[in-house]
Order: structure tokens, then sequence, then C-alpha cells
């Protein structure tokens, strides 16, 4: 029997499609592209039963190159079609597909209302500051300052963390990772999958063309283990080349500190607790930036709660045990009725 | 105490007060009993947009009109016979629209000094001779109404609340009415508070009895049952027909339904009932705003459910680019447009037919979808029943629209069974041999669905232009104009399963007249009257919009004159100069949010027929 399961099992293979992949040479989506058809294997669905619904961007070409059920929509309403499509048939695993712009700019009122809802699905979020499709414009998450096609002079914009916004929203899964780590993006995505409810993975994606290297502070190799911090639930905040820097709670505030310099031991050091319901911790991680804080990385947030569809259909069932009427013409003929 | 009894063929009564007095349940609690004992009937709702309007102002005054006979009623008529008038600024309100010699029942007790100064009298229009020449019953219904309620154990800013009732049992009385029904009614609507059903039922016998009682009124009046087909009845407004058509196609094809929507006036009363019907798989999503209601029933219908967003015109605004997603992904999906007066926020709550070319043309790109209109309040049931099926057979979106005046309005509906509707025929894709996204069958062109969680039909759609047949994007620019000629045939080859025009009156000859949608009853009773002295002439009403109906040149090019009436400046003729530019067209527009009045169509026809 476990043979046989074994030889079903889908590979990277079934989940490409025949179509050429169009983005630029070098784009981090092919890294995300791959990683994704790496994790589905292993989350026990069949291709039948995977929908990826994407808006309009770069990112949002991804779902011709995955080979289930799949729907390229308009600009920012991916989550509303999403939702429509979770709630008709929950057995569904949805995958959301999406970017700065998309997500949280044009789609802004409807990525607050799917992660408020907690609608079951996984939300990728591409985030590379930028336009890329429309060529070059600042987004919502661009730094301010950036000089771009349509801020000549510098953005006097301020821009989005999208954790901060996302746990604001009410999300209950919140995850972050970068698009030259393939392992563990895998990963994070397979834990996504896991999550019941609305799972936001926001991923940094480095645009090739509009934005070059904007993420090089936290991705190269010499600031690599200096500037990311790797959570994982249960395991102390530590990080750095050495591995001996770490978060401690300092009143409201985190901060680094490095273990064996003024009296720091390990159990000084926060443990990271992805279940806790209360998010104070969990915005403020979401909230570290360079160059006093590392990033952020892996899941931050995952707590347990209720999703909509699930109350949705536990309401469907319930009302079906005290249900007034079987059929349409019992509803037409109740009430005042008479006869001529 | 005796009294004449005497006997009419048909009454107009128009409930007026304020916004907040009940006037609606008044006029819906009259309707039903005046239905329940057997007149045909057509009611006209008619509200501010504001829930609480300045009180005791012209522009909060709510009314509610019926028009009840023993002969067919198709409109809630013109002139009231009876006008209930709760304060002066419903008199006001309403003062031009009475008949000769009509009949007045006012709340004597709210037409003091200050009480016209709000409705801006300069003097009491009850002594200054306004109200010569009718029949005025002065009535302290307000006092009364307190009084019959004193025995029981409700809160003081209830006591006063019943006056409606009070109102409605002179009535009943005027028009030998049963209160039973709606001392059911108020029975189950307080059933968790039995001392409001009680003083309510008390306010409603003491305004029968007080009817009795004073001399005032010299005799009540009998309308005998009409003469409707043999059958069992019910009373229906529009939306809650066109909720329970959706709910009969999803039944007949066992699909779930899913009504993904916002709110907004005055289509609401789609959501409101049904979400009632959780039991039967429906799911109402509430979305966060208007966009979001259709992309999720685009979803759903891309999962594979009966799809269905409900609106009005600034709503049906925010959804063309969704409508063109669904266009051109090819998915069914049902877009109720309840036409309300615009444009912009325009006129909440008062009717008009504006929307037909926002409705037909309102998307970027070639972006046809199937427009059909409603055209009474009960055929909203036949019309939401037949855009599903449209919808589902041809895989497209269908608009239908109606309006505010059928929406609210109500009148008998002899109860259709679901037997007795058309089948629907699905167009699932089940296997991979024989199958490809975008393969078309040869009479309709509509493609299959091809829903998640089948096997093997993974494929991916979207609203980038597709490849014929395979549905891959495509840039190519002749595939291009092949899809948009093959999205503009499958929407006219519907043309080839609709029903054909149908003409009332002479099929040859000087007029045609010509509506859409919800001004049928209007129009049907002004042509009525008007065959009685001229023969010449012919009605056609259309409820398909586009496509027209395969005769329509054939029907039209019977005719001298072709005259287009409709509730907006003139879109529909316009629609039909396009396609059918031959012929002699006139023209007859009302843009006040109010439905057409029969005396204004026979004037407007009599011209084209000397």
């Amino acid at each position: 029997m476990e043979h046989l399961v074994k030889d079903q099992q889908l590979t990277f293979k079934d989940f490409s499609t025949d179509q050429d992949v169009r983005w630029c040479p070098g784009c981090g989506d092919y890294a995300i592209l791959s990683a994704m058809q790496k994790a589905l294997p292993q989350i026990g669905k069949e291709k039948k039963d995977i929908v990826f619904i994407s808006g309009i961007g770069c990112s949002s070409r991804f779902p011709y190159y995955v080979e289930t059920y799949g729907f390229h929509s308009i600009h920012g309403r991916a989550p509303a079609i999403a939702t429509g499509v979770k709630l008709a048939n929950p057995d569904l695993s949805v995958w959301q597909i999406t970017g700065d712009g998309d997500a949280l700019a044009i789609g802004g009122n409807h990525f607050v209302h799917v992660l408020r809802r907690n609608v079951d699905i996984n939300m990728i979020l591409f985030n590379n500051e930028i336009y890329g499709l429309t060529k070059g414009q600042f987004s919502p998450t661009s730094k301010t300052g950036i000089q771009t096609k349509s801020s000549p002079h510098g953005t006097v914009d301020k821009a989005f963390n999208p954790g901060k916004l996302a746990i604001g929203a009410g999300a209950t899964f919140f995850a972050r990772v970068v698009d030259v780590d393939p392992k563990k993006m895998v990963d994070v995505f397979v834990e996504a999958e896991k999550h019941r409810g609305t799972s936001l993975v926001e991923i940094l994606q480095n645009c090739v063309i509009f934005n070059d290297k904007v993420f090089s502070a936290i991705t190269d190799k010499e600031g690599k283990f200096d500037n990311q911090l790797w959570l994982e639930h249960g395991k102390p905040m530590i990080f750095g080349k050495e591995n001996n820097k770490g978060i401690r709670l300092n009143g409201l505030k985190l901060e680094v500190v490095t273990i064996g310099e003024n009296g720091i031991t390990e159990n000084d050091i926060l443990i990271h607790d992805a279940h806790c319901e209360d998010e104070t911790l969990h915005n403020m991680l979401v909230n570290m930036v360079l160059p006093e804080m590392p990033v952020a990385f892996g899941v931050i947030r995952s707590v347990k709660a209720s999703t909509f569809n699930d109350k949705l259909w536990e309401q469907i069932s319930h009302e079906k045990t005290k249900a007034k009427f079987s059929s349409i013409d019992e509803v037409v003929n109740s009430g005042v009725t008479w006869e001529i | 105490m005796t009294k004449n009894i005497e006997e009419l063929e048909e009454v107009v009564i128009k409930f007026a007060g304020d916004s907040g007095d009940g006037m609606q349940l008044t006029g819906s609690q009259f309707s039903n009993t005046t239905a329940f004992i057997g007149n045909d009937l057509s009611t006209f709702p008619d509200f501010p947009a504001e829930i609480r309007a300045p009180q005791g102002t012209v522009a909060g005054v709510s009314g509610f009109k019926i028009q009840f006979g023993s002969t067919s009623v198709f409109s809630p008529g013109d002139e009231a016979d009876v006008l209930v008038a709760m304060n002066p600024a419903a008199l006001k309100a309403n003062l031009t629209s009475i008949k000769d010699g009509g009949t007045i029942i006012i709340d004597s007790d709210s037409f003091k000094i200050k009480d016209f100064e709000k409705a801006q009298f300069t003097s009491n229009p009850l002594e200054d001779g306004t109200l010569d020449g009718y029949n005025l019953i002065q009535a302290p219904i307000t006092n009364l109404t307190k009084e019959s309620v004193a025995q029981f154990d409700i809160e003081n800013k209830s006591r006063t609340r019943s006056k409606n009732m009070f109102a409605l049992g002179i009535v009943y009385w005027l028009f030998n009415r049963p209160l039973d029904i709606t001392e059911n009614f108020l029975d189950a609507k307080f059933s968790k508070n039995p001392e409001l059903a009680k003083a309510n039922k008390a306010a409603l016998k003491a305004g029968y009895n007080f009817a009795i009682t004073v001399e005032l009124l010299p005799s009540n009046y009998t309308i005998k049952p009409a003469a409707l087909p043999k059958g069992k009845y019910r009373s229906i407004t529009g939306n809650i027909a066109t909720a329970w058509g959706l709910l009969a196609a999803a039944e007949a094809t066992k699909l779930k339904l899913f009504l993904g929507t916002y709110p907004i006036t005055p289509a609401s009363d789609i959501l409101h009932e049904l979400s009632k019907y959780k039991n039967f798989d429906v799911i109402s999503f509430q979305a966060e705003d208007e966009i979001a209601g259709i992309c999720s029933a685009i979803g759903a219908s891309f999962a594979g459910n009966l799809a269905v967003t409900s609106t009005s015109g600034p709503g049906l605004a925010l959804k063309g680019e969704a409508i063109g997603l669904a266009m051109m992904t090819e998915l069914p999906i049902v877009i109720i447009d309840v036409q309300r007066g615009g444009p912009s926020t325009g006129l909440p709550t008062k009717t008009e037919q504006s929307d037909l070319m926002q409705a037909v043309y309102g998307r970027n790109g070639e972006s046809p979808v199937i427009v059909i209109a409603a055209s009474t309040p009960s055929n909203c049931f036949d019309f939401a029943y037949q855009a599903a099926k449209l919808a589902l057979e041809h895989m497209t979106p269908v608009i239908l629209l109606t309006d505010g005046f059928i929406a609210n309005g109500a009148e008998p509906w002899r109860i259709k069974k679901l037997a007795d509707m058309p089948s629907i025929t699905l167009n699932m894709a089940t296997k991979k041999e024989g199958w490809s996204p975008y393969l078309r069958d040869e009479k309709k062109l509509a493609r299959q669905w091809a829903i998640p969680g089948t096997k093997e039909l993974e494929h991916r759609i979207g609203g980038l232009e597709k490849q014929d047949i395979s549905g891959n994007v495509s840039y190519e620019p002749e595939n291009h104009e092949k899809m948009v000629t093959l999205r503009a045939d499958k929407v006219k080859r519907v043309a080839n399963f609709i029903p054909e025009l149908s003409v009332q009156g002479v099929s040859e000859g000087d007029l045609l007249i010509v509506g859409w949608g919800g001004t049928y009853g209007s129009i049907l009773t002004a042509f009525s009257e008007l065959i009685k002295e001229y023969k010449n002439v012919g009605f056609a009403h259309f409820n398909y919009i586009n496509p027209l109906p395969k005769n329509t040149n054939k029907v039209f090019s019977k005719y001298k004159t072709i005259l287009v009436c409709e509730l907006n400046s003139g879109q529909f003729i316009r629609l039909l100069k396009g396609e059918l530019s031959q012929f002699n067209y006139q023209q007859y527009n009302k843009v006040q949010g109010l439905p057409f009045s029969k005396k204004e169509l026979i004037n407007e026809f009599t011209k084209y027929l000397k």
C-alpha cells in the first residue's frame, strides 16, 4: 500500500505547464515558482483540487505556469475571487498570488477584508517595492524618497509594512521569506497550507530591472547572517555569523544583544512564540528594520482561529437541521395564499 | 346604524405620512388583505432616501399607493380616490393627485399651526378652502390611538406609534376588508412582545369601530373579486420574486446558489431574502464593496456555483471591469441591476430606466453580454430564472434589469411550480477526451464549464486575450479579431433561443407603442383605455434587450410610426435606431423618478392618432 502511494506521489514536474515563462531573466519570480512547484507535492492534494488565483502585475502571471486550476483575474481583486472559490468549494486548496501594488494599492480593501474574515486561503505576496509591469513606478511599499519614473524628485509617500497592516487587519498567519532562499520558501509554503485561515507569506523579491538590489543589505553574503533573524516557534531568537546575537525585550522595546557580553546568556534571549494570540510581540518583530535590528523571517505569527468558510458551512449545516422549507415549491406556497 | 354599501370597479388609495409613521407597513398590509379577498391590485411604495427625514416636512413624506379592483389592474393608478394623510406635509405632497370629489382622511391631532408651518402651508388648509370639493374626514387619530392602547403595558413612546393601525382600521371599514390577516401578521411580528401585538390590534379595531360610528362616512364600498385565471395566488414584490426565481433555478440545476453582493437601495431586499435560505445551500456573501461582490461571485462561478450579484446603477458602474472579466473568461453569472434614479447617487429610492446603455455598453473593449428586463413584480420570478438559464446554457454574464418600481411594488401572483419552469441544461466538461478550455458547441458557441475538482481538466483562464480553442494567452492580431467576433456572435445567437416579440392590439397599423422593462403595467393600462376609442394601434413590450427578439424587424415594419416610451431621455430608442434604423421612430420620455401615469401616456398616444 505504501508503495502504491509512493508511486503516485506527484513531483516538481507534475506542476509545470507547457507555457513559456515570460519573466525577465534573473527575476526573483523564477525562484518562487520553482519553490512552489517543489512545495505542492508535499501538501497532500491532487492537482485537480488546487487553484491559483492572481490579480494583475508581473507576479500575477504565475498561475499560467502551474499545472493546476488557475485564474489570472483583474487588478487587486484576487482576494475576492479566491474567497468566492473557497466558499463555493471548501475542499479546494486556494492560493492567491499577488504583488505589492496589486495587494496593497488597488486591492488594499480586499486585502484587509480577506484577512479580517480569515478565509482559508494562502496569499503569496511578491514584494519588490516597485511596479514592474507598468515599467517602474513607486509602489505602496517603496521606501520614502525613492526616485522612479513617476517620482523623479523622490517620493514623499510613507510605505506600508505588509506584516503590520496584515496583523492590524486580524491576520492569523504571517510569514516572511526572501526569494534567494528557496529551501526556506518551500518550508514556509507548506506551513502556510497547513494553517487553517488566511496565510499571508511576504516574499522579499528582487526586481532586476526597476529596483535591483533593493534588498541587498539583507541578502548579500556579508550582511546575510547579521541582518536576517530566522524565527522558529519554540526556539530562541538567535542570529548572526557567530550565532551569538539575540533579541531581548527591554522595557517596551526589542533590542539586539550579544551572548557572552555584559553578562548576557542564552536565557536572556526571547523564545519565539508564533502561536501566541496576543499580537504585540509579533508586531514588534515585523516592525524590525535595518540597521538597528535584523529583519525577521520565517513564520512570525500562526494562531488558531475559526475560518470564515468553516463557520459559514457550519451555519448552512445547522440551518438544514431546522429548515422550514425543503423546496422552492414550499417557499412560494408559504405565508398568505388564496385560491381563485 | 345602517350604512349604504356601494359597489365599485376599481379604487386608488394613497397612504401618506412621515417617513417614521409606518406608511409602508400600512400599505403592504392593506395590499395583502386586498389580494387575499381576490381583488387584482398593483402597488407603488414611494419614500424618501432618508430613514427619518425631517419630521413634518414635505421632503420627509413617505407614501404607499395601491390600485385594486374587480377587473385586471396593471398599474398603481394615477389620482387617488382616497388619501390618508397623517400630517399636513402628507396632505401637501399629495394635493394635486387626488380625484375631484375624492375622500381625504386626516389625523386632526397633527394639524396644528406649527405643523402647517413645517409643511409650508401659509394658512390652515382645513379652513381656507383648499379642500373644497373633497370629502374631508377629520379624525383625531393620535388621541384615539392613545386611548385605545391605554390598558396595555407598553413603553410610552409606543403609544402613539400604532396610529398607522388606527388609520388602517378606518380604511378597512371603508372598503369592507376583514381584519384577521393583519391581526395574524401583528401576532407573528410581535411574537416576542405580545403586549405590543395586543396594542396594535386594539388600535386597528378602534379605527375600524370609529369608522362605523362616526357619521362623516356616508357609505362604505365593496369591490368584487377580480376575474383572474383560476389557481392559487399570493402577493409578491419584484425583489422577492427575483430572489425566488434564483432559488428555483438553483433547485432545477442542483447547483449551489452563490450571491456575492453589497447592500444598495433598492436592491438590498434580494440579499435579505436569499440570506434566509442557507438550508438550500445558498451562500449569501455580503462583501466589502460592489467589486468584491461580483468578484466573489465570479470565483464561485469558476468553482461551479450558480453565481449571482445584485446591485443598482452606481454598483453596476463599479462592477464593469469584473463583468468584462466574466465575459472574457466566459463564465456564467447573473448580474441584477434594480435601476434607480441616476446619475451618480441620483434618486436612490425613486424609479428610472436609465441604466440601459450602461448595461449594454458600459464596459471597456468590445464586451457584449446578454441583457434582459423583467416587466412586472411577479415576472421578476420568470426573468431571474431565465437569466440563470441563459447564463448557464450560453456560458456568459447576463444582466437582468428591474427597477425600483417593480422591485418594491406588489401584485397578486398565480403561484408557479418548479415543474412548470423550462429545463436548464448544464454545460459541464467531465472528461479530457475531446475537451479544450475554449472549444465551443456549434449552435450556441458556448464553451464548456470545467470546474476545479474535476480530474485532468486543470487549466488556466484569465482576462488576457485567449487563443481560440486552447484558451492560452495570445497576442496574435488575427486571433484577437476572431475572438472578438466569436464572443459577439455567441451573444447574437441567443436570439435563436428566446421568445419572439408579441404585439397586443392590431398587428399592422398607424402606431406601434413600444416599451421595455418595468413600464409594462403603466403602458398597458393606458393602452387598454386607448383602444376603447382608437383601433389602429398596437403595443409591443420588450423583455429582451440584447439581443433583440428575432422578429423585431418584422413587427416594426407593419406600422407607420414606432413610439418608444421610456423612463429616461431615450436610451432604448437609440439602441433600436442603431440596430434597425429604417423605421420612423418617435419617443416619449419621463425622467422624474416616477412611473408613467395613464393620463400622460394617453395624451401622448392620441397625438399620433388623429
